[in-house]
């Protein structure tokens, strides 16, 4: 067992784990941020997708020990305060989830993809989303609501 | 889904990084970006005793112009490759390819060293590696050296890389102005592995007669396939996309798979090499 601190939206967490313990098992296990999900546990469907110091990456690809020195932000940052960001809230308008399983790693991957290229094509937009795997759309409706996320900033 | 015990190491150095895989020898796996150690790892395909993450090593994550070539340190993400203005104007076959890997999560976290070491044979970078003749540079117990890249893969996810070395940056020769790239490759998924994927680039000279020709087949053989011959009888004569591709199924050898069928990735190999070639001769 290893001790360390993990810096998880802006708050310090105490987390004891094995190194091998991974990010997304240490989010919804020790720190309790259930929001979110673990899906294939091999880095393909994306609905554990988190950020780290602002990048988008894989919470199941990462081990919760490598992230001592790094900021995680996970979907619990997005709502802050309860109220929905812009692009959930898109989501919502837009009937961009079903299920909602996989709508955490959307929202994670896209307000990374976002801050760096604000206002994305529909191709654009449709190869970011293929790292997300939905069940339940058809992705329609998510690309309809990433764009008018989009547009609503401009 | 949940990888087996391993004891963590987290060097601050190249140095300290070296003499932690010399005191442990194979027991010890290197860990970069982890995008195929960590899923191998979770479905306990691998089970390295210990891991030695490079991820706090600094200077191994740059981006260097040199008079012939573009020096990149391992530790360089492929998100920073495919949009960095460097590569895309010195090197732009090497952007294009990295644009194509996996997933935007995946293309922000995984490495440049970390691919070449793994050696994927269906994996972009070893492809463009090989296929452009880039040098890696690769440091170890008994000092540094510099592998070409043909030599340097040796089978499927098999590298002449010894345990107790590490890759430290690798250096991509310039393109020529005027010179044309292409990298198309074939899969059922977008971002799935490749079932092949050609990577071309060729100069013309002012007769319209191929000066250099450099094409790589990747995900294919059990790694990436570099047709020398053809390239070398190609030069000096008018490019003939049809003819080139015609060889370029003759020069591969896909094993049998009873998922993929040898004629099957022949036939891609064909329409691949003729698709990249029509691609640069359009953009001349």
């Amino acid at each position: 067992m290893l001790e360390f601190e993990l810096n998880v939206n802006g708050e310090r967490h105490s987390v004891r784990a094995e190194p091998r313990k991974l990010l997304s098992d240490v989010l919804r296990e020790d720190c309790r941020l259930t929001g979110t999900h673990v899906g294939c546990e091999h880095g393909v469907c994306g609905a554990c997708t988190v950020l780290i110091d602002g990048q988008p990456a894989r919470a199941c690809l990462l081990y919760a020990v490598q992230m001592q020195d790094h900021e995680i932000t996970t979907i619990e940052a997005i709502a802050a305060g309860g109220r929905p960001g812009a692009l959930q809230q898109a989501l919502h308008e837009a009937h961009g989830l079903q299920c909602g399983f996989c709508t955490a790693g959307i929202v994670m991957t896209f307000e990374a993809y976002l801050k760096e290229n604000p206002h994305p094509s529909e191709e654009e937009v449709r190869d970011v989303l293929s790292g997300n795997l939905c069940r339940c759309t058809g992705y329609q409706n998510i690309v309809a609501a990433i764009l008018k996320a989009a547009h609503a900033k401009a | 889904m949940k990888p087996a015990s391993f004891a963590y190491h987290r060097p601050r150095s190249l140095g300290e990084a070296l003499a932690l895989l010399a005191e442990h020898g194979a027991e010890a796996k290197p860990l970069a970006g982890g995008q195929s150690l960590g899923p191998m790892m979770n479905m306990r395909l691998a089970q390295p005793a210990r891991l030695i993450d490079l991820n706090a090593i600094k200077g191994l994550d740059f981006l260097n112009e040199t008079e012939n070539a573009v020096e990149i340190g391992a530790l360089t993400r492929h998100q920073t490759i495919a949009s960095s203005s460097l590569v895309r104007a010195a090197c732009p076959l090497l952007a294009e390819a990295a644009q194509s890997i996996g997933h935007y999560a995946i293309r922000a976290r995984g490495t440049l060293g970390g691919s070449l070491a793994h050696a994927d044979p269906a994996a972009q970078l070893p492809l463009v590696a090989a296929t452009l003749g880039a040098e890696i540079a690769v440091a170890g117990p008994r000092g540094e050296r510099r592998i070409a890249a043909q030599d340097f893969f040796v089978s499927l996810m098999t590298t002449v890389l010894e345990p107790d070395e590490l890759i430290v940056s690798v250096g991509f020769p310039k393109a020529a102005p005027r010179e044309a790239h292409a990298f198309v490759q074939f899969s059922r998924r977008r971002g799935d592995f490749a079932m092949a994927a050609v990577a071309v680039s060729v100069l013309l000279d002012v007769q319209k007669r191929i000066q250099r020709l450099r094409l790589g087949i990747g995900g294919v053989e059990d790694k990436p396939v570099v047709p020398t011959r053809l390239i070398e009888q190609s030069e000096g004569k008018v490019p003939e996309p049809a003819a080139l591709a015609a060889a370029a199924r003759e020069a591969v050898s896909p094993a049998e798979n009873p998922r993929v069928p040898a004629v099957y990735r022949r036939e891609l190999v064909e329409v691949l090499t003729r698709r990249a070639l029509q691609k640069c001769l359009n953009s001349n």
